[in-house]
């Protein structure tokens, strides 16, 4: 059985719905991530989880406990906050105490989970220290001090490294799933970044205006997202979503890319999706990530589906690890990954490979991925 | 003006701007800040002066001239004996009376305030906004509106002509601005600080003692300052609803000035505004900044 | 059960203060408005009469002059204290090395009471002992200063000593508001060639324009409210020459014993201030709400 259900949960603000009829559930141990823009409904839906935010209709359970009409502190949760939310009158070790204070615990068994969480974080020496005089990073420290001491079922982070720097980013990412490897709790998390939600997640929720998109593992997510607005939401740079036509090739279905003035190009599709039949002769929209869209060295030698076409490069972007190229296709900037030492040129034309094994296509109407 | 006026910082924060005139515009620019200067202070050195004069130097000479010969016995008659109504008590006992009716309304109406900002600003519910805009608005009216039915319920609360009905009166008409200061300064405090505190268990009033009050430290300053001086300075409610054991000094020292018997000791009526003016002068030398902060938070409201 | 509780405390708390407020003020508002439809006069009486005080109000010649002379005083002294506080804070933002000075100098008359204020300017302003008085020991025979005492000139002291207690507080308003302006625009226009005269007139002055409404709004319901500056100068007087509606009101009221006409007198103040604040104050916390 799951360990942390969200059933047909409904939230409105008077007559605004901002969450949908959500379904969720994650495994004991499991990390969800809830991702998607600002304005998704994905922090609310955390504070409903912690109990801060009443729900107007559906259920939260807890290790199998209806915990809908318990306040957070009953909840057994623990929350880390996007601006860390720290006592600014108390100091660390008073931060992290403060929640057994209120519990009555004694002062001597204060201490000591104290130090343990001070051990495990390597915080020790900024116990007396009072927040103001932290670092961001060790802030974000203090305040996962402040959850781990309640030793939780489910720790709640709300956006919990978008206020640190870039490098530093990178490093408390790492920090958290480490954590999380050695604990073993389950974890709900919130953010903005995708690149966070691929790297922490054991299963990946995608929100969008209060509705559920997709939810699934990270994998799921990436290579075959349930719609335009997740294929376009997940990776970076993103995938790219060409207006295209099946028409009937030689050997099967095949897909037109207008290419401005030049003439089309027209992929043969190997092993199209079996609903892609019905759209022949009408427009659909191809989405092809820019690492399934290479220069021919380049390309995936293991790729069951691979196709060639002369392209106009109009911009060269060399970054180092890869070299990106932007050609015109259907009408939008199209975004190729080639490999660092590709050999291309702006204003020329030049060969490029459409691994068409790792490509999806989404009606244009409905917006919906074709299976 | 919005809240983040009541923030700006009045101490020249930003590089001032590099319009740099030249030496002449500068010089001019220094005369004319004086000159304004002059202007500002002249009453209060006229007081000031004219209040250590024997009145017979005051009607001789002129009133910008240094005492010849200093005295402080108008302070004195001032203070313990000027004739004021029919007693000649001086400015002591009024002045016992402001104390006495300022302390408690501050106290009460900075408290009150204090609690409704925190609810105004944590604890929102539906219709809260309207709430506010009620008690805000109320902070505008003019008072001769409340004059009559407000003698009328002294009277059936039996606190007619009391201090403790004059303290009744300063918190209800004072509780507009004390809401509004806390609630904005409330505002612009984390409201993730409030939900960990609910997470950490903490219930209503453990969150505003441990997480808010020792955060408030400021805007308590600049709530108490603020109604201390309005407090203080009045003379509507004082004039209307005091009686002969509750006069505040701002009434007394209005009775003194312009009471029609006798010679006009003007030494005396100088020295009894100064005493009158003193409590709400020492607080602006003493925390100025916190005063000129509630001016602009009360000036306006956002 | 003790869930539920902790649910209705915030309102709990809430509700004294905002039930007093209801009944201390807008069901006094409400009382008020009552009996200027009534015949009160020494005591409340609940007999309607219509509009009948606010006609006979009207009529009152001595109504009239306390709206003249709101009307004289309202405008001299918004508008002076506007130019003048406004004129300070420019001087005053050319990085004036004395400014820690100056500012507090300025801004302290706001601290005093309007008693002491009008003392001051009573004595000050009497010819038999103030500036003429003095100007005439200095020798200057001739020179002449009685507005106090002349009817068609006393409203103008009792501008002269509202500016005074006043536009120090203006001034802190500007202060704040020329401080808040993005140097990164002073330095463009800088860039573009504008004079100093012309970078305030044409970019920094037009910035200002929340300040002006602010100050405007401040200035007009202190000036519809200004009362005890006037019992302490001028008493009203001479005559009924500085009378405003807030003096007229209570010395009808109190004085006079003609309680319905005080309180017609009063609802007019009302109106007067709201129809300035409402606006102003729906506006300010429609911004805030969409901030």
């Amino acid at each position: 059985m799951s360990f942390l259900q969200i059933i047909d949960l409904e939230k409105s603000f008077g007559n605004v719905e901002v969450l949908k009829r959500i379904n969720l559930e994650i495994e004991e141990g499991g990390f969800l991530v809830l991702v998607g823009p600002s304005g998704c409904g994905k922090s609310t839906l955390l504070n409903t989880i912690a109990g801060l935010e009443p729900i107007t209709a559906g259920e939260i359970r807890i290790g199998g406990r209806r915990v809908n009409e318990l306040h957070p502190s009953k909840r057994d949760i623990a929350m880390v906050f996007q601006s860390y939310a720290l006592y600014p009158n108390m100091t660390v070790a008073q931060n992290i105490g403060f929640g057994m204070e209120i519990r009555g615990v004694p002062k001597a068994e204060r201490e000591a989970a104290i130090a343990r969480v001070a051990e495990t974080l390597q915080i020790g020496p900024l116990l007396s220290r009072k927040p103001s005089q932290l670092s961001g990073g060790q802030r974000q420290r203090v305040a996962m001090g402040r959850a781990l001491v309640r030793d939780p079922q489910v720790f709640l982070f709300d956006e919990p490294l978008s206020n640190l720097d870039a490098k530093l980013r990178v490093d408390m990412r790492t920090e958290i799933k480490r954590l999380h490897q050695r604990m073993g709790t389950t974890i709900v998390y919130v953010t903005h970044d995708q690149i966070e939600a691929m790297t922490l997640a054991s299963k990946i929720a995608v929100l969008k205006d209060g509705v559920l998109q997709q939810f699934g593992t990270p994998a799921e997510i990436y290579n075959n997202p349930v719609n335009t607005f997740v294929a376009d939401f997940m990776g970076s740079p993103a995938m790219n979503l060409i207006p295209a036509k099946i028409t009937n090739g030689s050997a099967g279905l095949a897909l037109d890319l207008e290419r401005g003035a030049a003439p089309p190009i027209s992929l043969p599709l190997a092993h199209p999706p079996a609903g892609l039949v019905a759209y022949k002769g009408r427009d659909v929209i191809f989405g092809v990530r820019p690492e399934a869209l290479t220069d021919p060295e380049g390309a995936d030698r293991n790729a069951v589906s691979l196709a060639h076409a002369d392209c106009f490069i109009e911009v060269v972007e060399p970054a180092g690890s890869d070299t990106f190229a932007v050609t015109h296709l259907g009408g939008k900037g199209v975004i190729a990954r080639l490999r660092a030492d590709a050999n291309i040129a702006p204003g020329t034309t030049a060969p490029l490979a459409f691994n068409l094994s790792k490509s999806v296509f989404f009606d244009p109407e409905t917006e919906s991925r074709i299976l | 003006m919005t809240t983040a006026a009541t923030e700006t910082p009045l101490a020249a924060s930003r590089t001032p701007s590099t319009l740099a005139p030249n030496r002449l515009a500068r010089a001019l620019i220094y005369t004319a800040l004086i000159l304004f200067a002059v202007y500002y202070l002249l009453p209060l050195y006229v007081m000031l002066v004219n209040s250590l004069k024997p009145l017979g130097e005051i009607r001789q000479g002129d009133m910008l001239s240094l005492p010849l010969a200093t005295t402080v016995e108008p302070w004195l008659k001032a203070w313990s004996t000027a004739q004021i109504g029919v007693q000649p008590t001086g400015l002591k006992p009024y002045f016992m009376n402001s104390i006495l009716m300022v302390v408690p309304a501050v106290f009460i109406s900075t408290v009150l305030g204090a609690l409704n900002g925190y609810v105004l600003t944590k604890w929102t519910f539906r219709g809260a906004g309207v709430v506010f805009g009620v008690m805000l608005l109320a902070c505008f009216i003019p008072f001769q509106i409340v004059l009559i039915p407000m003698a009328r319920m002294l009277g059936l609360l039996g606190l007619a002509g009391t201090i403790p009905g004059l303290v009744l009166v300063h918190v209800v008409y004072g509780l507009g601005f004390t809401t509004l200061f806390f609630r904005n300064y409330y505002a612009a405090f984390p409201s993730e600080l409030v939900r960990a505190a609910q997470i950490d268990g903490a219930s209503f009033f453990q969150i505003f003692r441990r997480i808010l009050l020792p955060s408030s430290g400021p805007i308590i300053v600049v709530t108490v300052i603020w109604q201390f001086t309005n407090i203080w300075n009045d003379f509507l409610f004082g004039a209307s609803f005091a009686g002969v054991d509750s006069i505040p000094v701002t009434v007394a020292l209005n009775n003194l000035v312009s009471s029609s018997t006798g010679v006009k000791e003007y030494n005396v009526h100088f020295a009894g505004a100064i005493m009158a003016a003193l409590p709400t002068l020492i607080v602006y030398i003493v925390s100025g900044r916190y005063f000129v902060r509630g001016l602009m938070a009360g000036a306006v409201k956002g | 059960m003790k869930e539920r509780l902790q649910d209705y405390i915030p309102k709990l708390v809430l509700s004294p203060s905002f039930f007093l407020i209801l009944l201390f003020v807008y069901g006094f508002i409400a009382y008020t408005g009552y009996l200027s439809f009534t015949d009160s006069r020494i005591l409340p009486s609940y007999n309607w009469v219509g509009f009948e005080n606010y006609e006979r109000l009207w009529k009152l010649p001595h109504w009239w002059r306390a709206i003249t002379n709101l009307a004289i005083f309202g405008t001299l002294y918004i508008v002076i204290c506007t130019v003048l506080g406004l004129l300070v804070a420019i001087l005053l933002d050319q990085k004036i090395r004395a400014e820690g000075v100056l500012r507090p100098i300025y801004l302290y008359p706001m601290a005093l009471s309007f008693i002491v204020t009008g003392t001051a300017w009573k004595w000050f302003l009497d010819p038999g002992i103030g500036i003429e008085h003095t100007m005439h020991q200095w020798g200057w025979e001739s020179f002449a200063f009685d507005w106090i005492k002349d009817r068609r000139m006393a409203i103008y002291t009792v501008v002269i000593a509202a500016v005074w207690q006043s536009s120090g507080f203006v001034m802190a308003m500007f202060l704040a508001g020329l401080r808040g302006v993005d140097p990164d625009i002073i330095k463009a226009a800088q860039i573009d060639g504008a004079s100093t005269f012309t970078t305030y007139r044409r970019i920094i002055i037009p910035l200002m324009r929340p300040v002006f409404l602010s100050a405007f709004v401040v200035l007009a319901h202190l000036a519809i409210k200004a009362y005890d500056l006037v019992i302490a100068l001028t008493g009203g007087g001479p005559g009924q020459a500085t009378e405003l509606p807030a003096t007229f009101m209570y010395s009808y009221t109190f004085t006079r014993n003609l309680m319905g006409i005080g309180a017609s007198s009063a609802i007019i103040m009302m109106i007067m201030i709201f129809s300035i604040i409402i606006p102003y104050l729906y506006s300010e916390l429609r911004a805030g709400a969409r901030r």
